[in-house]
């Protein structure tokens, strides 16, 4: 499906994004004037959790497309993302929470913005459960496209929940009307991050459906074999 | 176990977890704190239950015995001040004129007895400006202080 040169061109892109984005993150952004140095994790934390809804954006919409078109590459897509998008998610809230101790003095606390994102990796988890639970792959396919939709619906609430409620976590920085509130060079910074998980969020969607090809691929084998 | 046994286990408790953060969790955290002039518009209606309160902390208000590691401050919303006291250490970025919400209990007549502050700090970044002082917390948020003795 995809050509081992255009994969391997994608790995290259990746690994000199993600170079540079740490660069800029750790040597070319200046400290934070309040939160000093521990504001870098932003670098990571945010970056991590936009692309992950970029990669449930994709779910979302390769789930509609499965239950429309019922063609089976589509279900493929909606699984891979959705790997990439729960490890995404996970990775950002501990990296969150691992720059919260020392900044708001503690690991967690049960706000709008952490209590919705909490529960949008707990449907994801279940997501990839139930495809690990049912069978059959077309019903396991059904079910998780049903799933996917309803779970992506969590993404606008998570990102107004720091406007509708009154929250620990503040508001929104980039995605905001108005002018950003970050300094250009941390929004430098923060774009250079952006691009680099985006090209790694693509390549690992690669790989992944890559996988999944081989093990369709198995699967016919065995039933031409077998039957 | 089988794995189907394991999944459905599995599966049962994330349902589960999920049923509860979407019940009790969502109706908490839409209320997550109340300020100083909801508190005071509940009168005396004071109860056991642990609450949290946010406010800025008022410049001047705040006091700090090292030896007993006592703090105490007053919150406000700009009408209303609650006086609050707390023991232990607050978090780095918790000062006068910074965003505060406190976790504890009101009593009858004396101040809010907190037994957790959480610093609330702004969207806004950027990096020292010219001839302020460097970032000095850094040190503090890395590194034990250093005992003088």
């Amino acid at each position: 499906m995809i050509g081992r040169g255009v994969e391997r061109a994608m790995g290259i892109a990746t690994v000199i994004g993600l170079a540079v984005g740490l660069y800029s993150a750790c040597v070319y952004a200046p400290a934070d004037a309040v939160q000093g140095e521990s504001q870098r994790l932003m670098y990571l934390h945010v970056p991590l959790i936009l692309i992950s809804y970029l990669a449930f954006f994709v779910v979302f919409v390769a789930s509609i497309l499965y239950l429309w078109r019922r063609r089976r590459q589509y279900d493929a897509i909606a699984q891979s993302s959705a790997e990439v998008a729960v490890l995404f998610t996970a990775l950002s809230i501990a990296v969150g929470s691992i720059w919260g101790r020392p900044t708001w003095g503690t690991w967690w606390t049960w706000d709008a913005r952490l209590t919705t994102t909490a529960i949008l990796l707990l449907v994801f988890v279940g997501y990839l459960m139930l495809r690990a639970l049912v069978d059959d792959p077309s019903r396991g396919g059904t079910f998780c496209a049903v799933l996917g939709i309803l779970g992506f619906l969590d993404i606008p609430i998570i990102h107004m929940s720091v406007v509708w409620w009154r929250t620990l976590h503040q508001p929104a920085s980039i995605l905001r009307p108005g002018p950003s509130t970050v300094a250009l060079d941390m929004q430098v910074a923060l774009y250079a991050n952006l691009v680099a998980f985006g090209l790694l969020y693509v390549y690992l969607l690669i790989k992944r459906l890559q996988i999944e090809g081989a093990r369709d691929e198995l699967l016919r084998l065995q039933m031409e074999l077998l039957g | 176990m089988t794995k189907k046994t394991k999944l459905l286990l599995g599966g049962g408790v994330i349902v589960m977890a999920l049923a509860y953060l979407i019940n009790s969790g969502i109706r908490e955290a839409s209320v997550y704190y109340i300020t100083p002039s909801e508190l005071k518009a509940k009168g005396g209606a004071v109860s056991d239950r642990s609450l949290r309160l946010g406010g800025m902390v008022v410049p001047g208000s705040l006091h700090w015995e090292p030896q007993t590691l006592k703090l105490t401050f007053r919150l406000t919303d700009g009408k209303e001040e609650v006086a609050v006291e707390h023991t232990g250490s607050p978090p780095d970025l918790f000062k006068e004129g910074a965003g505060a919400v406190v976790e504890g209990k009101c009593t009858a007549d004396g101040p809010f007895q907190s037994s957790m502050i959480m610093a609330k700090h702004s969207e806004e970044y950027s990096p020292p400006k010219e001839g302020g002082a460097p970032a000095e917390h850094i040190h503090r948020t890395f590194m034990k202080p250093q005992r003088t003795q």
